[in-house]
């Protein structure tokens, strides 16, 4: 009886009308965490001893790349779901997940990019850590394609599972990068089993900014997972209702 | 929970898959060893893992109190360590905003037979340590050493 919640979010209709219940209050929690974040972050948090102002980019770097490994998760996992049970609403969140990944993985490049220049003396290296973050934007886009390629619905969503279930091995690729090889990117600051190596006037801002980020991913991927089940589901009654009364 | 076996032999094949790929990928870095590291340390070169006149980085704090400035403006030469061995590096251009003693860098250039390492690049490789002002100070006026501010900061 336990498991009746998740049969429940299998059903498509289910998971529309809900969702439209949810999305103000995920965009209400999103928006003041975020708004909270930004101010306490490049505001109100002291400058760094040594960056100076500089180090205020990481409140947008570090939840940015957090969250481009973690949509990543969330896209493999639900991939695997969707093979194993064979279960649509797994594919429709698999394949809403990548735009949204895709542009945080972009967000991080951008903006480790701008704080490279100041800071390293150059925009991009080809070191171990930026190389493995700009193989999973393109998995992403290959998510994407894949997808979009295969024109027959069940063969695309296997398809496009499988490449993330694969992919997912670059995921700790990415995390441990600075720990195996050298390279130009510095270690992690934040790490759940040591005390983190960062500043708690500077930590607090920055768990909030990330909180706030992980809020935001639910609230933009709800939207997208609505889109997905209107498309997929175009010939059944309740989606032609649903059009209609709007 | 029981999982009936059609879905219990999708679940396997899923795992043996991500660790078919893990253990692929596992090999091609062993294969490639060292070459995926972005710059080797001074030990690695004392030990003669580098090799001479060809385009390589090296990376390493700079040693205080080695910083020479040349002649002509630009000229400077440092010299830089890890835990065991140091290595002087020779470097006529700008210097990245945050080279200051103390600063891990890495350098690009060409290793020369006398073990000198002529640069044709610096960059400023940067620590996972962020403290606001106060705090380094605090740190290093207790007799613990940080790398020394940005002048302009306040």
């Amino acid at each position: 009886m336990a498991w009746t919640w998740f049969f429940r979010l299998g059903s498509p209709k289910w998971f529309y009308q809900m969702s439209l219940k949810w999305q103000p209050w995920l965009w209400f929690f999103a928006g003041s965490g975020l708004g909270i974040g930004l101010i306490w972050g490049l505001w109100i948090a002291p400058p760094d001893y040594y960056q100076g102002e500089l180090q205020r980019i990481m409140y947008i770097h570090v939840p940015a790349a957090y969250l481009s490994m973690f949509v990543y998760v969330v896209m493999a996992v639900s991939g695997a779901i969707g093979i194993i049970w064979r279960m649509k609403m797994a594919y429709t969140v698999s394949m809403s997940c990548s735009p949204i990944g895709a542009a945080f993985t972009f967000l991080a490049l951008i903006t480790g990019s701008l704080w490279g220049k100041p800071t390293w003396g150059t925009y991009w290296v080809f070191d171990a850590r930026l190389t493995a973050e700009l193989v999973l934007l393109f998995l992403y886009f290959g998510h994407m394609a894949l997808f979009n390629a295969i024109s027959d619905l069940k063969s695309a969503d296997k398809a496009a599972a499988i490449l993330a279930i694969v992919g997912v091995v670059n995921i700790p690729i990415i995390h441990f990068s600075v720990e195996w090889w050298n390279s130009l990117h510095q270690p992690a600051s934040l790490s759940k089993l040591e005390k983190p190596s960062i500043d708690s006037s500077m930590l607090w801002p920055l768990l909030i900014m990330i909180v706030s980020f992980k809020v935001f991913f639910v609230a933009v991927l709800l939207p997208f997972i609505r889109n997905h089940i209107l498309w997929r589901d175009r010939d059944a009654q309740w989606v032609k209702q649903e059009v209609e009364s709007k | 929970m029981a999982m009936k076996p059609q879905r219990k032999k999708r679940a396997i094949g899923i795992i043996l898959s991500v660790l078919g790929v893990a253990s692929a990928i596992a090999l091609v870095f062993v294969a490639l060893g060292d070459n995926l590291n972005y710059f080797y340390t001074p030990s690695q070169i004392q030990a003669g893992e580098a090799p001479i006149d060809r385009s390589i980085k090296v990376g390493g704090l700079v040693v205080p109190g080695t910083v020479k400035r040349g002649a002509n403006q630009l000229d400077v030469e440092f010299t830089i360590r890890d835990k065991e061995h140091s290595l002087r590096v020779e470097f006529s251009d700008v210097l990245p905003d945050l080279f200051k003693e103390g600063q891990g860098i890495v350098a690009t250039g060409t290793l020369a037979e006398d073990g000198r390492f002529v640069a044709s690049s610096v960059l400023a490789k940067h620590d996972e340590n962020y403290m606001p002002p106060e705090v380094a100070r605090a740190l290093s006026e207790g007799g613990h050493p940080t790398k020394s501010p940005k002048e302009e900061n306040n």
